[in-house]
């Protein structure tokens, strides 16, 4: 595995507890935006021989996840007025700490799980195991549907690098997939939003609790 | 006879409903497409296909034992859909019949899929396609529920991708070459690589189990079944979640190809068992009838997956339990729409007295709690019996006891509520609404057909769904 | 040269270069924000007008209220005696001498706090409880960091510790460092080092009523502070030590007026963080400074 594919992978794990940190909303949406092209990048510089239809389905996956979707949750950010992330269900320190902690169990894990020789040593699955969990982290942990929503990003990049162990067998089946699977998934999220603000005139999903026995 | 006309026609028909222009005419489309569909599966399962073995879609055994109960269901209910339309004459229901059409053409994808991949991306489909039927009702309650639904939903669908892309790197390790096909799967099964298959297992049980609504990923159902229309709540309860096991089942085959067998055996029990306690307990506390319903199939869930976990005997009760179980369900979802609709409220404290305001609907929905709650004759009781019975065979006792004792306190906390809004003297709510026509012809045969079937099903099950069944066992855990 | 020389000379190396460094940060920020500024030498002119001045003592205060600053500045010259300056190694060395190094910054940091709350007044006793708060943390990072050089060198004296490597691990245990020099040495963004405002202040108030030669030595004393621990950045990251003696010694000053134009640019740059969020960036250090750690153990483990 190469130096760049290696340091982009490690960015992108960077930028997971960077995300856990981060209480803005801007920066939250500017840091999956990030990691996505990032990762977006990595099938391109993995492949052995340069081929088109790699770069055209690595140059769509960045326009979507670096351009598109961010541009969809801005907009829904601003369309609520709200930026920040005043009091998540899990602080800001003890999600950090979570996340540094989830990292370092998924470097350790991997070393207990077979490898194909190709794989073994690289950070794909470290990446994709933190990755998930970060998702997790966030999903369970903010309040604000917006940053659910990044969470949930996050969680389908880990499993895209996942997928792209599997490259070399099934290489359109992976990308098609995760594709299809974030852009409808954003596009439905993207319209709920949009009626739940309309419907309570806020994002703050501890209003969302009428709903109990 | 195809069976990719059973995926055909429906898409075709929400294709065709999306540019009907009249709402008024537009309901219709539903039971017509639903009758095709229908003849079709009977049809087909009667005479079954041959199946191409590297087809990634087919009408294979365990499609044939499930698929003509949810096309049924979905007649039944599309019948129900017509007066219901007219009824809510206030809102748009262009979305509405699309989605219900394009959700029957996804679950006949979704049963024939051969493919793991492919089965993702039809319960994929489905999630998504379900979601504007979520909030037909548009009432903010309706948006909290979806967006649980679309919250948790996501995040189960997203744990499958991640299992189907272990499955396929357990091959890809295995010496294979990734191919994702069932058939393929379970030839190569002791070459998969252990902890792959293991890791695949947990993460596909987590997310295909979060479709189904087996605890602990339950907590949409409540809120998605109680803010639903009745019919959606029926198409959910009894064609959705028949997907999710279906899908379990398969995976389970190609876990027990593997060599595993016994550890999906045992993490299906607990779950299984899990899933019955936690619904009796709620069930035991629940004041809303429709979160009733919810728990009710919580509980039914967990008996299926029980019944997946006892052997070949197991699954053949627990493919029983997937009849009785939808054509009971739907029956009572579809009473207690018209009961909702009578009562105008749906918490014990302000609903009382149905069996005065909606005589019929309150005795099909009491008839439909006893069938629900194992009573015989009805069909429920039988496949439930059979389901102990392999519990015994198997050296379970202590899983035959709890189950038992399970479904004892999921009778009581159902019964103590449907009588309590059954009996007594209507609320002032209830004897306003009187007045206007409640129980015409439309919303009450459905019900009650279903009810007839589970009661013909349990008494004289017939011999081709015997035949099917044990066809799809056999499918499943091929005799070595 | 007799050892006794060396070591006076390194001594007045150490005494005298000390001011430059905040003179330095002042002329950058000064730069960045369109203006001249003071006199890079602004600090030495201030020691000297201090120390001309009288001391208005009270009554009640023990003497701790001036030993404190005295003790202090003791011991920040004692650990800067232990810090290797390149190929010239330290002054004194031997086996664990960082945790030493670590020790004498504790004790310096006591005896300020003490002399700070011998004045009996709340603001200094609120800079005191907030200036331990953050060292808590800061400690903790730096005790991390320290931990992941003697890994990767394999050695436990300060002198055989910082022989860098290069790579990731260089730059993650780089910025963890930075960060907990800025939080050391009351820089931006754990503190402004020129609010007037006493409710903001953490380490100023603390010496808010010393005055004259006290207060001439509280100043020497931080800015000592910071050349030491911008050696350490400096020494930690580039490998000095293995330069020629004259190449090393220029490298090591061009490095550490880098850290100080660093830290001067930051300042410009960035704003005061709200006192809750000081924890989740001293966390950030160390988890870097752990990172680096990992990295470094993963190296050599292998």
């Amino acid at each position: 595995m190469s130096e760049p594919v290696s340091l982009l992978i490690g960015l992108a794990m960077g930028l997971n507890l960077l995300a856990l940190a981060t209480s803005r909303m801007p920066s939250l949406i500017r840091i999956v935006a990030a990691q996505g092209v990032a990762l977006g990048l990595v099938p391109v510089l993995m492949a052995d021989q340069a081929s088109w239809l790699a770069a055209l389905v690595a140059a769509v996956t960045v326009l979507l996840k670096g351009i598109v979707i961010p541009n969809l949750l801005r907009r829904a950010m601003r369309a609520v007025k709200i930026d920040r992330e005043i009091e998540p269900f899990i602080g800001f320190v003890p999600s950090l700490l979570l996340g540094a902690a989830g990292t370092i169990a998924a470097v350790g894990c991997t070393r207990l799980v077979p490898l194909l020789p190709e794989h073994a040593g690289t950070l794909l699955v470290p990446g994709a195991l933190a990755s998930v969990f970060t998702g997790f982290i966030l999903l369970i942990g903010r309040v604000k549907a917006i940053s659910q929503v990044c969470g949930y990003l996050i969680l389908e990049n880990g499993i895209y690098l996942f997928g792209l162990l599997l490259i070399r067998s099934t290489p359109l089946l992976v990308e098609s997939g995760i594709l299809l699977d974030l852009t409808v998934a954003v596009f439905v999220i993207g319209i709920i939003m949009d009626r739940i603000q309309r419907a309570f005139d806020s994002l703050d999903t501890r209003k969302l609790t009428v709903l109990r026995e | 006879m195809r069976g990719d006309l059973l995926i055909m026609v429906p898409l075709a028909g929400a294709l065709v409903a999306a540019a009907w222009p009249s709402d008024r005419t537009r309901p219709w489309l539903l039971p017509a497409a639903g009758l095709v569909h229908t003849a079709l599966a009977l049809w087909l399962l009667a005479r079954p296909p041959a199946v191409a073995p590297g087809a990634w879609l087919g009408f294979d055994p365990l499609a044939r034992a499930v698929l003509p109960v949810v096309s049924l269901l979905f007649l039944v209910c599309a019948a129900y859909a017509v007066p219901y339309l007219r009824m809510r004459a206030e809102r748009r229901n262009r979305v509405f019949v699309a989605s219900l059409l394009a959700v029957l053409g996804l679950l006949s994808a979704a049963h024939q899929a051969r493919h793991l991949g492919l089965l993702w991306v039809t319960t994929e489909a489905l999630t998504i396609a379900t979601v504007p039927l979520l909030h037909f009702n548009g009432t903010p309650r309706a948006f909290e529920a979806t967006w649980k639904y679309l919250l948790i939903g996501g995040t189960g669908i997203a744990l499958s991708l991640l299992g189907t892309f272990c499955m396929s790197y357990a091959y890809v390790c295995g010496g294979g070459g990734g191919d994702l096909a069932f058939a393929t799967l379970m030839a190569h099964g002791p070459a998969l690589s252990r902890p792959w298959v293991l890791m695949a297992w947990v993460l596909l049980l987590a997310g295909y189990g979060t479709k189904m609504g087996l605890a602990p990923m339950h907590t949409w159902k409540p809120d998605a079944y109680g803010e639903a229309p009745a019919i959606v709540g029926a198409v959910l309860a009894g064609c959705v979640t028949t997907v999710a096991f279906a899908a379990i089942l398969r995976v389970r085959a190609v876990v027990a190809a593997a060599g595993a067998g016994a550890a999906t055996d045992r993490t299906l029990l607990v779950i299984g068992l899990c899933s019955m306690a936690a619904a009796a307990v709620f069930l035991l506390g629940t004041r809303d009838f429709k979160r009733m319903l919810a728990y009710s199939s919580v509980e039914q869930m967990g008996v299926l997956a029980c019944g997946a976990a006892l052997g070949r005997a197991g699954v053949w009760a627990a493919l029983f339990h997937v009849w009785s179980n939808s054509l009971t369900k739907g029956s009572l979802f579809l009473s207690s729409g018209t009961i909702r609709r009578a009562a105008g409220a749906r918490t014990v404290d302000q609903v009382s007295g149905m069996q005065v305001v909606a005589p019929r609907s309150a005795a099909i929905f009491v008839a439909g709690l006893f069938a629900i709650t194992a009573c015989p004759p009805f069909g429920p009781f039988f496949s439930q019996l059979r389901v102990l019975r392999a519990a015994f065979e198997t050296g379970h006792g202590a899983v035959a006891a709890l189950f038992l004792a399970c479904a004892l306190f999921a009778f009581f906390g159902a019964t103590r509520l449907v009588f309590a809004i059954v009996d007594g003297r209507p609320k002032a709510e209830a004897r306003r609404a009187a007045g206007r026509p409640l129980e015409s012809a439309g919303v009450v045969v459905p019900p009650l057909l279903l009810l007839g079937l589970s009661l013909w099903l349990g008494v004289a099950t017939p011999e081709v769904l015997r035949q099917a069944w044990t066809a799809a066992v056999e499918q499943l855990s091929p005799a070595p | 040269m007799t050892t006794a020389l060396a070591t006076l000379l390194r001594l007045a190396l150490w005494l005298l270069a000390a001011p430059l460094l905040p003179g330095v940060i002042n002329r950058v920020k000064a730069w960045v924000g369109g203006r001249r500024g003071p006199p890079v030498l602004q600090l030495y002119y201030d020691l000297a007008r201090l120390w001309d001045k009288g001391v208005v003592l009270s009554a009640l205060a023990s003497p701790g209220f001036v030993a404190g600053p005295a003790v202090a500045w003791v011991a920040l010259l004692a650990a800067a005696l232990l810090v290797p300056l390149g190929s010239a190694g330290a002054v004194v060395s031997f086996k664990g001498d960082v945790l030493l190094l670590v020790y004498l910054l504790a004790v310096a940091r006591f005896c300020t706090t003490w002399a700070a709350m011998e004045t009996g007044s709340s603001f200094e006793g609120m800079g005191a409880a907030r200036e331990v708060s953050y060292a808590v943390l800061s400690e903790v990072a730096l005790i991390t960091a320290v931990v992941s050089m003697s890994v990767l060198s394999g050695s436990v004296t300060l002198s055989g510790m910082l022989a860098p490597s290069i790579g990731a691990g260089a730059a993650l245990l780089a910025a963890g460092l930075f960060v907990v020099l800025l939080a050391e040495n009351c820089r931006v963004p754990f503190d402004d080092p020129n609010t007037h405002l006493e409710l903001t202040m953490v380490h100023e108030v603390m010496a808010l009523d010393h005055g004259g030669p006290p207060l001439a030595v509280v100043l020497h004393g931080a800015s000592m502070k910071l050349l030491l621990f911008a050696v350490l950045l400096s020494e930690a990251v580039l490998p000095i030590g293995q330069l020629p003696p004259l190449a090393g010694a220029a490298a090591l000053a061009g490095a550490v007026l880098a850290v100080a134009a660093g830290v001067g640019l930051v300042e410009s740059l960035s704003a005061r963080l709200a006192l809750r969020r000081v924890p989740l960036l001293l966390t950030t250090a160390f988890l870097l400074c752990l990172f680096a750690l990992l990295l470094a153990w993963k190296g050599t483990a292998g």
